[in-house]
């Protein structure tokens, strides 16, 4: 059994936090990674927000992770990894949106689509990458994303897909916030609940799409979920959850990408570690109270 | 990633192709790990989707991957990496919630973070080793089942008997507290044991169907036969044999496939054909609706 050699840092930390700063955005790739980073960390968790809310974990995850045979076919045939993460998000939202699923069944009809939808599409990834041959280096960062070379041109599109995304939630806000708390009442209040739902999928393949390009289609998921998981366990207020969504996915994302620049060690597990500790934090409080209400209905038995 | 044999004599005729399927000794390997596999994979995905657990086999999947690069980063054997993870996170993820299921928030952050170390492992374990580059982790990921050993065909075949002979043991109580949790319990049925030790089982089934079709493809292995038997028919154990009978005959075609056209990969022919039938099901049998026909059609 061999241990992997301890790395050390590429680049030592100074005693001064500013000059660090300093020292971190004097790079224009650096500099192009936190803009791009906040612009999809806005994206996913504006989403994924809704997402948790709905309790579509499942969809959302497929969603995101079949934009990598998107990327792997769009490089396959020379078109750039940008448009293959679209066609595909879109594709799998359309087609989990458009697949009549049975209700009234024993079991979740939905989950088996979604299923099947996401294996068969990570197989023609598979398919793409083995005609395509060589370049497994490639493959692994549609997978696992790259941070450090965002163009500036990707940086401007991925503030409109940001912002279109925004804007479409701030339209649909109260009716998609009803039909994804009381379908039922929702629906019978006359809200298009099945058409706000399928618009919602294709908002997810969209915030997923965009994302992919920096974060690569497996590490989206911890963007969509962990924020928005978090500031569900604190507050139950939409729109306060909301905007601290936003803020707690940006914080974890630049320091991310910060300590990242600091250590050997990838982006995403960073992005990704920053964001559970968030998550068990969250819990804390809600622990805390169930302890001291168990106490008291302790006491108050004699 | 397509087969050596009949890459080497380019594309051959079906006919030619067919005559020397099980002549080649890569070829009778992965029919032999195959058929265990899709056996496992099988009988454990139709109590997967009937639980509506299918968020758990995906997350499972990816721990499957978490687990390997950590064995693969540490020097230790694969399969090792790939059994602990899997089962320890199936019998965490249970434990997480009442009733041996946790939420899918839960599950959904759980795995995120697992899926970060396994980036974590993968960078050590590209880093660490200069000789290699990170075919370790695309063959994690999406499989390898033309390249198994002798041994390691035999102990996949034994394992996928084993697990799929304890999940048949298991059938009745797991489908009594599948469908009928309360009474179950009224009944004096270990509900939340029973829920561990299907998740245990499950986990097992995934790190012993990633060593085949890879741990992106597993959840199809999972998911498609099952949903196909639970779409076709009502009744539980018919549609636990068709279920498993399903994931073998999937199986089988997938690689005979991958076999005649071998630019095809094998785990990408196993999936169309898993995906295919369920799709054929959907289009051929009408929908049916259980006894319970009292659902809305909110969502």
């Amino acid at each position: 059994m061999s241990v992997p050699p301890i790395l050390v840092p590429v680049v030592g930390l100074s005693a001064n936090p500013l000059t660090d700063l300093r020292n971190l955005l004097s790079y224009p790739f650096m500099v192009n990674a936190f803009r791009a980073g906040a612009a999809i960390a806005v994206l996913a968790s504006a989403v994924g927000w809704f997402m948790v809310l709905r309790r579509q974990s499942f969809v959302g995850h497929t969603i995101a992770v079949v934009g990598f045979p998107g990327a792997a076919g769009a490089t396959l045939v020379g078109l750039s990894a940008f448009g293959g993460y679209f066609t595909f998000c879109f594709l799998a939202a359309v087609l989990i949106a458009v697949v009549p699923t049975t209700t009234g069944r024993a079991f979740s009809d939905e989950n088996a689509v979604t299923g099947t939808v996401q294996a068969l599409l990570l197989g023609f990834g598979f398919l793409f990458a083995s005609l395509y041959g060589g370049n497994l280096n490639g493959i692994d960062a549609l997978l696992f994303g790259n941070f450090l070379g965002i163009s500036n041109g990707e940086v401007v599109i991925l503030a409109v897909i940001c912002v279109v995304t925004v804007a479409a939630i701030a339209v649909l806000w109260e009716p998609l916030l009803f039909a994804s708390i009381d379908p039922a009442m929702a629906a019978a209040r006359g809200v298009p609940v099945r058409g706000l739902g399928a618009a919602f999928l294709l908002l997810l393949g969209l915030a997923a799409a965009g994302a992919s390009q920096m974060t690569g289609a497996l590490l989206v998921f911890a963007l969509l979920v962990m924020p928005a998981a978090t500031v569900q366990q604190l507050t139950s207020r939409p729109a306060l959850g909301l905007w601290m969504t936003l803020a707690l996915a940006v914080v974890v994302t630049w320091a991310g990408l910060a300590v990242s620049y600091y250590s050997p060690y990838p982006i995403g597990f960073w992005i990704t570690t920053i964001a559970f500790a968030g998550y068990l934090t969250s819990h804390l409080p809600g622990l805390v109270r169930q302890r001291s209400r168990r106490r008291r209905h302790r006491q108050q038995r004699p | 990633m397509s087969a050596p044999g009949a890459l080497a004599s380019g594309h051959l005729l079906a006919v030619a192709g067919l005559g020397g399927l099980f002549s080649q000794p890569f070829m009778q390997h992965a029919f032999v790990a195959g058929s265990g596999i899709a056996l496992a994979s099988g009988l454990a995905g139709y109590f997967l989707v009937l639980r509506s657990q299918v968020f758990t086999g995906d997350a499972l999947s990816h721990v499957a991957f978490t687990g390997a690069m950590a064995a693969l980063a540490f020097g230790a054997d694969l399969r090792l990496g790939l059994f602990v993870g899997t089962v320890g996170v199936a019998l965490l993820i249970g434990l997480l919630g009442p009733r041996g299921r946790a939420d899918d928030v839960v599950i959904g952050n759980v795995f995120a973070w697992i899926l970060g170390l396994g980036v974590l492992f993968l960078g050590v374990y590209t880093t660490s080793r200069a000789t290699s580059n990170s075919t370790g982790g695309i063959g994690v990921l999406f499989g390898s089942i033309f390249g198994l050993s002798d041994d390691q065909a035999l102990v996949a075949l034994g394992l996928g008997v084993m697990l799929g002979a304890a999940l048949v043991i298991l059938a009745r109580p797991l489908l009594f507290i599948t469908v009928d949790p309360d009474v179950a319990g009224a009944r004096g049925v270990p509900i939340r044991l029973l829920g561990l030790v299907f998740l245990a089982l499950l986990g097992g089934t995934a790190g012993e169907a990633t060593q085949a079709i890879g741990a992106l493809l597993l959840l199809g292995l999972l998911t498609a036969p099952a949903a196909t038997a639970l779409h076709s028919t009502a009744r539980p154990f018919a549609g636990l044999a068709l279920s498993g009978g399903l994931a073998l005959v999937e199986m089988w075609a997938g690689l005979v496939l991958s076999y005649l056209v071998p630019d095809l990969p094998p785990s990408f022919c196993i999936m169309v054909m898993a995906a295919g039938g369920y799709a054929a099901a959907r289009l051929v049998v009408p929908a049916r609706r259980d006894r319970t026909t009292s659902g809305s059609d909110a969502r």
